[in-house]
C-alpha cells in the first residue's frame, strides 16, 4: 500500500540516520565485499556449527596404536585421518574442527561483552564529564598499562581455568580499549548542535546517551570487535597454551599446539602445523574484515 | 612546562595507586589468598596460621597499607617453590629479558624501517604489497606458533641453531625473531604512513623544487623527521616486549621475567605471579610518563593542550 510508506518513514526516528548512511554504504560496499575474509570466517563458522557431523572421529577419545599418524598424503598416512595423529592416537582434523568451536565461542563472546561494557562506560565517560570522567579514564589508565598477557594469566591463576573465566578474563581486560576510543568520540559528538538542542528539550541524560549518543558511536564499537575478535582468539590460544586458559583434554588450538610441542622436536611437525594456522587463518580474516569494515563505517578511526 | 610535567606525574601516581588497589582487590575478592599460598592439601589450623602470618586476619585499609609499604620497600612476598624473596628473582631474571628485547627491538626496527620507508617510496607497488603482507602476517601469527615453526625448520630439520636455552649469540636468533614479528608489522605500519605525511608537506615539495636529489631529499628531510613517531612508538613498544614475551620465553626456555611468570603458574607460586604482573605495570605506567614529558620537552604545544 503507498500510503503506508510515508507512515513507516515518519514513524522512524531522526536519529536513525547515521545508522540508516551506515546501512547505505554497507550495501553498496556488499557488492565488492571482501572475498577471502568472509570465506575463511564462513568456513569457520560452518566448521564450528557441524563439527559434531563433520568430524570423522572422537576429538578427544585417541587410539595409542594410531599415535603420530602422519597426514594422508605422505607415507604411512591413511584416509581416515586425513591431518593425521597427535601423540594419543587422536585425530587432528576432528579436533580442529572441535577447537573452531571454541575459538569462535570465546573470542566472539568477549570481544561483544568488552564492546558493550566498554561502549556503556566510555559514553558514560565522556558524556558525564568531570570527576567520573577523571574517575574512569584514571582507572582505564591504570588497566591499558598492564600488559594484556600477563594480566590475563594473573586472572587466570586467581580464577581457575575455563571457558567460561576465559571470556569474563578477556572481556574484563579488553573493554578499556574500547571505552578510552568511544569516550574521545563522545567528547567532540556532546558539543554538536543535535545534543544540544536535546538538552535545551529537557530530554534525560540516559536518553540523550542512548538516542543522540549511542548511535553515532556504534559503527566505532563494531569496527573495534572485528579486530579485537583476532586479538582475543590469540590471547585465548596462548592461555590455552601456557595452560591456564581452556583445561584439557579438550581441542582448543592452544592446548593442540601445547601437545604438538615435544612431538615436534621428534619430527611429527603436522600436530603443531595445523593448528597454528588455523589460528593464523581466523585472525588474519578477522583483521582483514575489521581493516574493511573501517574503511566502510568510520574513516576517521585510524587508530587501535 | 613545570605545571605539566608535574600534573603528569600526578596523573601517573593515580594510576600507579588504581594498579595497586586493583591487583589487592582481585586477589581477595576471587577467594582466600592463604589458599593460593598453601599447599593443596593444607588443614584448616595451617591456613589459619598463613592467615596470621600475612595479617590476613586484619581490616583491609590496614593490609593494603602493609601491600603498598612492602612493594615500597622492595618486597613482594617470598617465592613459595624457591624459598627466597620474590623481588630478588625477578631482578636477576630481568637482563635476559632486556637482552632478548633488544635483540628483537633491532630485528624490528631493521625491517619494519627498510620495508616502510620502501613502501612509502613505491606507494601502490610491488614494495608496497610486500609491506603489507609484512604486516598482515606479522599481526595475525601467533608469536608462539612463529617460535616453534622457526624451531622445527631451524633447529630439528636443519641443525643450525640451538632449540632453547640462553648461552651462546645463536641462543638469541629465534626467540628475537619470533618476538620481534608483530613489533616489525606495526613499526613498518607506522613508518610507511608518517613517511606518507611528510613525503606529502610543503617543505619536501619545495625542497624537490630546489632541485635537490631525490635520494638526498628522501633521507635528509623526509626521513628524519618521519622517524619521530617511530621512535615514541618504538619505545614505549620496547618495555612492551619485556612484559609480553611470555609466550615466547616458555617456548624456548629463555630464562626471563616471562619464563619466570610461567614457572609461577606451573608452580602455583603466587607472590611471583603477582609480582611480574605488578612491576609490568609499574614499567609501562613509568615508560608512558617519559614519552610524555619527553613529547612536551620536544613539541610545546602539548603542554598548553591539557
Amino acid at each position: 500500500m503507498p500510503g503506508s510508506i510515508p507512515a513507516s518513514a515518519s514513524s522512524a526516528s531522526p536519529i536513525s540516520y547515521p545508522w540508516s548512511a551506515a546501512r547505505r554504504r554497507l550495501r553498496e560496499g556488499a557488492r565488492e565485499l571482501p572475498v577471502v575474509p568472509v570465506t575463511i570466517l564462513g568456513v569457520t563458522l560452518l566448521a564450528a556449527l557441524f563439527a559434531d557431523a563433520l568430524a570423522p572421529h572422537d576429538p578427544v577419545l585417541g587410539n595409542l596404536r594410531h599415535r603420530h599418524r602422519p597426514p594422508a598424503w605422505l607415507a604411512g598416512g591413511d584416509v581416515s585421518h586425513l591431518l593425521g595423529t597427535d601423540h594419543l592416537g587422536r585425530d587432528i582434523l576432528s579436533r580442529l574442527l572441535f577447537g573452531a568451536r571454541i575459538s569462535l565461542l570465546v573470542g566472539f563472546t568477549a570481544a561483544v561483552v568488552a564492546g558493550a561494557l566498554g561502549t556503556a562506560v566510555g559514553i558514560i565517560s565522556g558524556y558525564c564529564g568531570r570527576w567520573v570522567d577523571q574517575l574512569i579514564m584514571r582507572i582505564v589508565d591504570a588497566w591499558i598499562a598492564l600488559p594484556a598477557i600477563s594480566f590475563a594469566i594473573f586472572l587466570a591463576v586467581l580464577l581457575g581455568p575455563s571457558e567460561m573465566n576465559i571470556v569474563i578474563i578477556l572481556a574484563g581486560i579488553f573493554w578499556t580499549r574500547y571505552a578510552r576510543v568511544i569516550r574521545g568520540e563522545v567528547l567532540s559528538l556532546k558539543e554538536r548542535d543535535y545534543v544540544r538542542l536535546a538538552v535545551v528539550a529537557n530530554c534525560s541524560m540516559w536518553t540523550i546517551m542512548r538516542r543522540h549518543i549511542l548511535p553515532n558511536v556504534i559503527n566505532t564499537s563494531i569496527v573495534l570487535s572485528t579486530l579485537i575478535v583476532g586479538v582475543v582468539i590469540v590471547a585465548e590460544a596462548a592461555l590455552s597454551f601456557l595452560g591456564v586458559g581452556v583445561p584439557p583434554p579438550k581441542p582448543a588450538w592452544g592446548l593442540m599446539l601445547a601437545d604438538g610441542k615435544e612431538g615436534m622436536m621428534a619430527g611429527y611437525w603436522w600436530v603443531t602445523l595445523f593448528p597454528g594456522l588455523a589460528i593464523m587463518l581466523v585472525v588474519l580474516a578477522a583483521n582483514l574484515l575489521g581493516d574493511w569494515l573501517r574503511v566502510r563505517l568510520d574513516p576517521q578511526l585510524r587508530q587501535l | 612546562m613545570t605545571r605539566f610535567v608535574l600534573k603528569r606525574c600526578l596523573y601517573a601516581l593515580g594510576s600507579l595507586f588504581i594498579l595497586s588497589v586493583t591487583i589487592f582487590l582481585l586477589i581477595r575478592l576471587t577467594g582466600d589468598p592463604a589458599t593460593l599460598l598453601a599447599a593443596p592439601e593444607a588443614k584448616e589450623a595451617d591456613l589459619q596460621a598463613i592467615r596470621v602470618q600475612l595479617g590476613l586476619d586484619r581490616s583491609w585499609a590496614v593490609q593494603y597499607v602493609h601491600f603498598v609499604g612492602g612493594a615500597l620497600r622492595g618486597d613482594f612476598g617470598t617465592s613459595l617453590y624457591y624459598r627466597v624473596p620474590a623481588g630478588t628473582l625477578y631482578w636477576q631474571r630481568l637482563p635476559a629479558s632486556l637482552q632478548l628485547a633488544a635483540v628483537a627491538m633491532a630485528i624490528s626496527l631493521l625491517v619494519g624501517l627498510s620495508v616502510g620507508i620502501l613502501a612509502a617510496v613505491h606507494v601502490g607497488r610491488w614494495w608496497d604489497s610486500v609491506g603489507k603482507l609484512i604486516a598482515l602476517l606479522g599481526l595475525s601469527m601467533p608469536s608462539f606458533w612463529l617460535g616453534l615453526l622457526l624451531i622445527y625448520v631451524f633447529a630439528v630439520s636443519l641443525h643450525w641453531l640451538p632449540t632453547s636455552g640462553r648461552g651462546t649469540a645463536a641462543h638469541l636468533v629465534m626467540p628475537a625473531i619470533a618476538l620481534s614479528g608483530y613489533f616489525t608489522a606495526a613499526h613498518m605500519r607506522l613508518t610507511r604512513s608518517s613517511m606518507l605525511d611528510v613525503l606529502g608537506s610543503e617543505y619536501v615539495k619545495l625542497a624537490r623544487l630546489k632541485g635537490v636529489p631525490e635520494t638526498w631529499v628522501l633521507v635528509k628531510h623526509a626521513f628524519k623527521n618521519a622517524l619521530i613517531p617511530v621512535v615514541t612508538l618504538a619505545g614505549i613498544n620496547l618495555v612492551l616486549m619485556i612484559n609480553v614475551a611470555v609466550v615466547v620465553e616458555t617456548v624456548f626456555a629463555w630464562p626471563g621475567i616471562g619464563r619466570l611468570l610461567y614457572e609461577g603458574i606451573e608452580f602455583r607460586d603466587f607472590p611471583v605471579v603477582q609480582t611480574v604482573v605488578l612491576l609490568g605495570g609499574v614499567m609501562v605506567i613509568a615508560a608512558n610518563l617519559t614519552v610524555d614529558i619527553l613529547y612536551a620537552w620536544i613539541d610545546p604545544r602539548i603542554r598548553v593542550e591539557r
